[in-house]
């Protein structure tokens, strides 16, 4: 390991200019000429619109334009696409409502973008948008999961409100292996809403250069090569090579900047249509209400066990709130991100998933920060929790005793995924012991003489990360292939600039890839930097979610970096006058093999860019790009431990110990991934015991509509983690590493839950407000009679 | 926000005139409440009249048996206050749970009182303590003063110039806050004041409110066991998505009884 | 339109607003200080924090005519020169930054928080930061940055645990 190579904790490079108010984020880009949109949102959950009236707003002081849902389709602009086809039973397709870029006809969510005011100023065009008349005929709210397909129609062409009704796994031997149990353990579960809240609200620019014809989008995302691509291929707005997407620094996205949404369409579409570029930058308001959601499922599962503790079967069924239209990769959340997780760590033999989504009238709901690992993994440690309690055996216990073995790998689980390896018993181990699990019933009884109850949970979590082998998600029914690649161009003087398709919004790139550049090539860290976010500056790439940056995007710069050394061999050979077969390639020198003769990296990147003694047939010039398609998921994994003391008068559940062992293959910067699974795991502990995204059940009306009512987790409500790493190199990407941006979102609700069920003696479910748990513990017989 | 005419006064006098010759004027204090309304446009003033400038208003100083805040004094001065901490330290502790430092450092008391959000935390001071609410024409009592949810005594334009408060023989104050705006969900303020104990609820009813019953209980002696055989009565609480009435009703008990085992 | 004039950084500046402009739309919009930003419209999220007159305070819930006169510390004018400011070291240095967006608020509270509290136990400063929102780091970097620059002593995250 080197100062600044793999495995170093290394300042990040990114950091100057933020610490020094010098990000250059979406909002603080301003184009010569611009004007502001603001956008008339529907007031109602579900209604038609008879008539929108632009005449008063358009004739407002400022206004440039007004355009709403009939315009859209005058232009014939086409929607917004999922961009995954999921099969539901019998080979039925799945069933997309129309999502036009201002709604057209009918609005379908509180927040639904309805039209578009575009002013000299903001103040303007929000003022003029109160002069924005619309005719709303209101239609029945569909709000509630379980009842929603007996429901209205959200969207008039689908019948009962359903997306698809998908299945994964042998139906025929889970229900015989059920019915043969020593023991079934059966709950049903809700895994509930969240928003995502990034820091940075999202924020659009859209320009049209009359003269070129070239269009400019600055937005707000995860990954701008796909904002382009579906842009321009679907919603049709630009042809791709006229279509620049800038992606400067983005303030977080935990996923909800991963989607396509209308209002950066409606800035470049207007843009072009009104002649002025278009700025808008998102109210947190309108974060809340028109942000994609995550989550929102609930489930019927039944673990199935021999007498021994022998897992046999687990079956189950999930809704899932898909919000009222299919965004970008909604359809593959609750299946192939979360049916084929249900393995687990564990050796259950027969496993079958049902999954029925449905529309409701509420935001959209994709990807959130796991996007289907969480569900998947809170479900599997609550059914393995409750077994143990149910059985009395110790939950840490019962657990190894299922646990898939170092020799077991590759493990091909009965829901699709082939584990290629881990060490599940070594992080439990580890976890246990620096959790003191073996101490804890001492600090149960000293809680109890203060009066508080004390409790220890437990979570094993695996995911399937660095998507993914395009082959394999073809046959599933995505849109997109899902590789990464990577540019590597040497500089005259032996800089390094790195050009990644990848995205870093907050994730370190610029320091983690320039980490492994160093190590590949010996080139100094300061020597190097790391290009991300314009489509006219970076190779394509398909964007950062998933935890696939490194895996994937870091393998492509590799392999690019791999191709820059067989070059430089042979350009070594030459000047040192031996074959390349005798040059070796170690700590940025080319070395004779067996000899003190060799040229540094910088000498042949000098010969290559003047070749005054070169090779004949070699072209010059020092620059590689590769693409890297993986070959499998990674699967991280780990075991976490949560310890909690409850106050019984008051159901406050205070969080005195969190202990996070992950298992993420090789690690580059010890530092990123450990603020990596710290934001992970306050996510996680947001999602159960703080936040909850709530709509009025019969208006539709989002109840949680600011930080007045939607609780983010505050420096307060979390501890002080303790996060360490085990690691078993994943066997089949040149870097080793498995991804670590979800894990402690994925692995930190069941064992926070776990361990607040165990000092209350009952579940609670998600979120577990003070009074959700005052409740458990006095039981709702003394909460009535209290009221 | 909508638009409106900007004032700053520097008398009390001069404010008191804006806001008679405006159309619908509107009297700013510290603006941490005013402003997050205007710029969700749920408010629609002509005129706001800024009262930041008017230093009559700002401070603390001591009047015989009491401390009398200026109502221009934020809550970040009161928590910190040398002679608040010295004489009602149970008060520079409520203070400094108002909000957060920044909302601390602008928000004051007379604001925050002539708002009377019901989760706020000065009611529970100003009832306990048995204080009076000084405005630009009269003097009100603490007892008179809170009428209902955003509703007090106060006159359109009428503006708070100070509050009063006896200094008690001792008193303290217990919040449970809102998981999620940090507002008080219940707060109980306890004071042995030179009139008998009282108990002051704010948080769980439409507006703050004194908890009769809590305090014959406790005549006897601040034992916090005397809480414990006392009903609250969960009709008249506040029940939204974050705690039922019947919570609520509990932890007006909780922190009732917190707020007396500070004291004994 | 209002006239209002008030030092930034050291500087004297004159902005030409109208009232309803918010202090933080003035920084960013009128005088080109982009760091100090918006992340909520309820005061709640802190990204927006800096110093008027000394003390910390959010530039979304003040009108930029109440600046008239004050002395004004953007997250701009924190570093001398090239010299970070201790606090932005800190941050830099324990890893109190992923995407960067509520970093200039974080600093500009932490800085006030050691101003009024030099020595604040982990306690304290996760109450201080109640005003101040981050969804990447789980605070856990924050607070040590806070409590290194404060004196403390923690270990460094650059150095292997």
């Amino acid at each position: 390991m080197t100062e600044h190579g793999i495995g170093a904790r290394v300042a990040r490079k990114e950091d100057k200019r933020f610490i020094t108010g010098h990000g250059r984020y979406t909002d603080d880009i301003n184009v010569p000429g611009q004007a502001y949109a603001f956008f008339v949102r529907s007031p109602l959950a579900h209604a038609r619109i008879n008539r929108v009236d632009t005449a008063a707003a358009t004739a407002a002081p400022g206004v440039i334009g007004v355009l709403t849902g009939a315009d859209v389709a005058a232009a014939g602009v086409g929607g917004l696409i999922c961009g995954w086809a999921v099969t539901g039973k019998g080979g039925a397709a799945m069933k997309a409502g129309a999502h036009p870029i201002l709604a057209h006809q009918k609005a379908r969510y509180v927040g639904d973008h309805v039209a578009v005011v575009v002013a000299r100023t903001y103040t303007q065009a929000r003022d003029a948008a109160e002069l924005v008349e619309v005719d709303y005929a209101e239609l029945p709210a569909v709000i509630d999961l379980a009842t929603a397909r007996d429901a209205t129609s959200v969207h008039d062409e689908i019948e009962r409100n359903t997306v698809y009704e998908w299945e994964l796994g042998d139906q025929a031997a889970t229900d015989a292996a059920l019915g043969n149990a020593a023991h079934v353990t059966t709950i049903e579960i809700t895994n509930n809403r969240l928003i995502p809240n990034a820091m940075e609200p999202r924020a659009a620019i859209g320009q049209y250069d009359v003269g070129t014809g070239q269009h400019t989008l600055y937005t707000t995302s995860q990954n701008p090569h796909v904002a382009r691509l579906v842009i321009s291929a679907f919603v049709g707005l630009a042809a791709e090579h006229q279509l620049r997407v800038v992606a400067p620094d983005v303030g977080g996205g935990f996923g909800s900047k991963i989607f396509i949404y209308a209002e950066e369409c409606v800035c470049l579409w207007a843009s072009k249509k009104l002649g002025v570029p278009i700025k808008w930058v998102a109210e947190r308001t309108e974060s809340f209400l028109a942000d994609a959601h995550g989550r929102d499922h609930v489930t019927k599962a039944s673990l199935a066990m021999d007498a021994d503790g022998t897992f046999t079967a687990l079956k189950v069924h999930t809704t899932a709130n898909m919000g009222a239209y299919l965004s970008t990769f909604a359809s593959s959340v609750p299946t192939y991100l979360y049916g084929t997780l249900l393995a687990g760590q564990y050796k259950t033999p027969a496993i079958y998933c049902e999954v029925d989504a449905v529309y409701t009238n509420t935001a959209p709901v994709d990807a959130y920060r796991g996007a289907g690992r969480p569900e998947a993994t809170y479900l599997i440690e609550t059914l393995v929790e409750t077994a143990a309690r149910e059985t009395g055996r110790d939950p840490a216990e019962l657990r190894r005793r299922n646990l898939i073995q170092p020799g077991d790998f590759p493990y091909q689980t009965p829901v699709a995924l082939a584990y290629d390896t881990g060490n599940y018993e070594a992080h439990l181990d580890t976890a246990l012991e620096l959790a003191d699990y073996n101490g804890f019933p001492a600090r149960k009884a000293e809680a109890a003489s203060r009066g508080k109850l004390r409790g220890i949970g437990l979570s094993c979590y695996i995911e399937a990360c660095g998507l993914a082998p395009s082959q394999v998600v073809g046959s599933l029914g995505a849109g997109v292939g899902l590789w990464e690649a990577g540019k590597v161009r040497f500089s005259v003087t032996g800089k390094l600039q790195v050009f990644t398709g990848s995205h870093s919004h907050g994730q370190g790139h610029e320091t983690t890839f320039a980490q492994v550049m160093a190590s590949k090539l010996g080139v100094h860290y300061d020597d190097i930097e790391v290009f991300h976010g314009d489509t006219d500056q970076t190779p394509m790439g398909m964007g950062t979610y998933g935890s696939r940056s490194l895996a994937v995007g870091g393998s492509a710069l590799a392999n690019a970096a791999d191709k820059i050394i067989e070059k430089g061999r042979r350009i070594a050979a030459h000047l040192l006058e031996a074959s390349e077969r005798d040059i070796d390639f170690a700590n940025g020198r080319f070395t004779v093999r067996g000899t003190n003769r060799e040229k540094t990296i910088g000498e042949v990147v000098f010969a290559a860019y003047v070749p005054h003694n070169y090779p004949e047939d070699l072209e010059p010039g020092m620059e590689e790009t590769a693409f890297y398609d993986p070959a499998n998921f990674t699967f991280p994994a780990g075991t976490y431990v949560c310890e909690v003391e409850v106050e019984p008068d008051t159901g406050t559940v205070e969080i005195v110990k969190f202990t996070a062992v992950d298992d993420f293959g090789k690690v580059v910067n010890p530092m990123i991934v450990e603020g990596q699974v710290h934001g992970g795991l306050a996510q996680g502990i947001g999602q159960a015991m703080l936040e909850n995204a709530v709509y009025d059940p019969a208006s539709g009306q989002l109840l949680t509509g600011s930080y007045m009512d939607y609780c983010m987790p505050r420096a307060d409500d979390v501890p002080s983690f303790d996060v360490s790493t085990t690691e078993t190199a994943c066997t089949h990407n040149p870097l080793g590493v498995k991804g670590c941006g979800e894990a402690g979102a994925i692995g930190s609700p069941p064992a926070l839950m776990n361990a607040i069920a165990d000092a209350v003696g009952t579940r609670v479910s998600m979120p577990a407000t003070p009074e959700k748990v005052w409740q458990a513990i006095h039981g709702s017989a003394v909460a009535q009679a209290a009221e | 926000m909508y638009a409106f005419n900007y004032h700053r006064p520097s008398t009390v006098q001069e404010a008191l005139l804006l806001l008679k010759s405006a159309e619908d004027g509107k009297l700013m204090a510290g603006g941490q409440t005013l402003i997050p309304t205007l710029k969700q446009r749920l408010a629609q003033p002509s005129d706001v009249i800024d009262l930041g400038r008017i230093k009559e208003l700002v401070g603390i100083t001591e009047d015989g048996d009491a401390v009398v805040v200026g109502g221009m004094t934020t809550h970040g001065a009161v928590a910190t206050s040398p002679l608040v901490e010295a004489r009602i330290p149970g008060l520079a502790a409520l203070a400094h749970l108002i909000g957060d430092p920044q909302v601390r450092h602008r928000g004051t008391i007379g604001g925050s009182l002539a708002n009377n959000d019901p989760s706020s935390d000065y009611p529970g001071a100003v009832l306990a303590l048995d204080a009076t609410i000084v405005t630009d024409r009269r003097k009100i009592a603490a007892d008179d003063f809170f009428e209902g949810m955003f509703d007090t005594a106060l006159e359109e334009d009428e503006l708070i110039t100070s509050v009063r408060f006896p200094v008690p023989a001792k008193s303290a104050y217990r919040k449970f806050p809102n998981p999620a705006s940090r507002y008080a969900m219940a707060g109980a303020m306890v004071a042995v004041t030179v009139g008998g104990v009282r108990v002051a609820i704010t948080g769980a009813g439409p507006c703050g409110y004194r908890w009769t019953e809590a305090e014959q209980a406790l005549e006897g002696g601040l034992d916090p066991a005397a809480i414990d055989g006392l009903t609250v009565a969960a009709d008249d609480l506040n029940s939204d998505i974050h705690a039922s009435a019947a919570y609520r009703a509990n932890l007006v008990k909780v922190m009732t009884k917190r707020a007396v085992e500070a004291l004994a | 339109m209002s006239e209002v004039s008030f030092k930034v950084n050291g500087s004297a500046v004159t902005v030409d607003v109208e009232p309803r402009t918010l202090l933080v739309d003035a920084l960013r919009q009128n005088l080109g200080l982009t760091g100090t930003h918006v992340g909520c419209d309820t005061s709640q999220c802190g990204c927006c924090v800096i110093h008027m007159d000394g003390t910390s305070v959010k530039a979304c819930t003040m009108l930029a005519v109440q600046a008239e006169g004050s002395a004004i510390t953007t997250i701009e004018g924190l570093a001398q020169g090239d010299e970070l400011h201790p606090m932005q070291a800190a941050f830099r240095d324990h890893h109190g930054l992923q995407c960067g967006f509520c970093t200039p608020g974080m600093i500009m509270s932490a800085v006030d928080l050691l101003q009024h509290n030099p020595k604040p136990t982990e306690r304290e400063i996760r109450e201080w930061l109640e005003g101040n929102l981050c969804r990447c780091t789980g605070y856990h970097n924050i607070v040590k940055a806070i409590q290194a620059a404060a004196g403390s002593a923690v270990s460094s995250p650059m150095a292997a645990e």
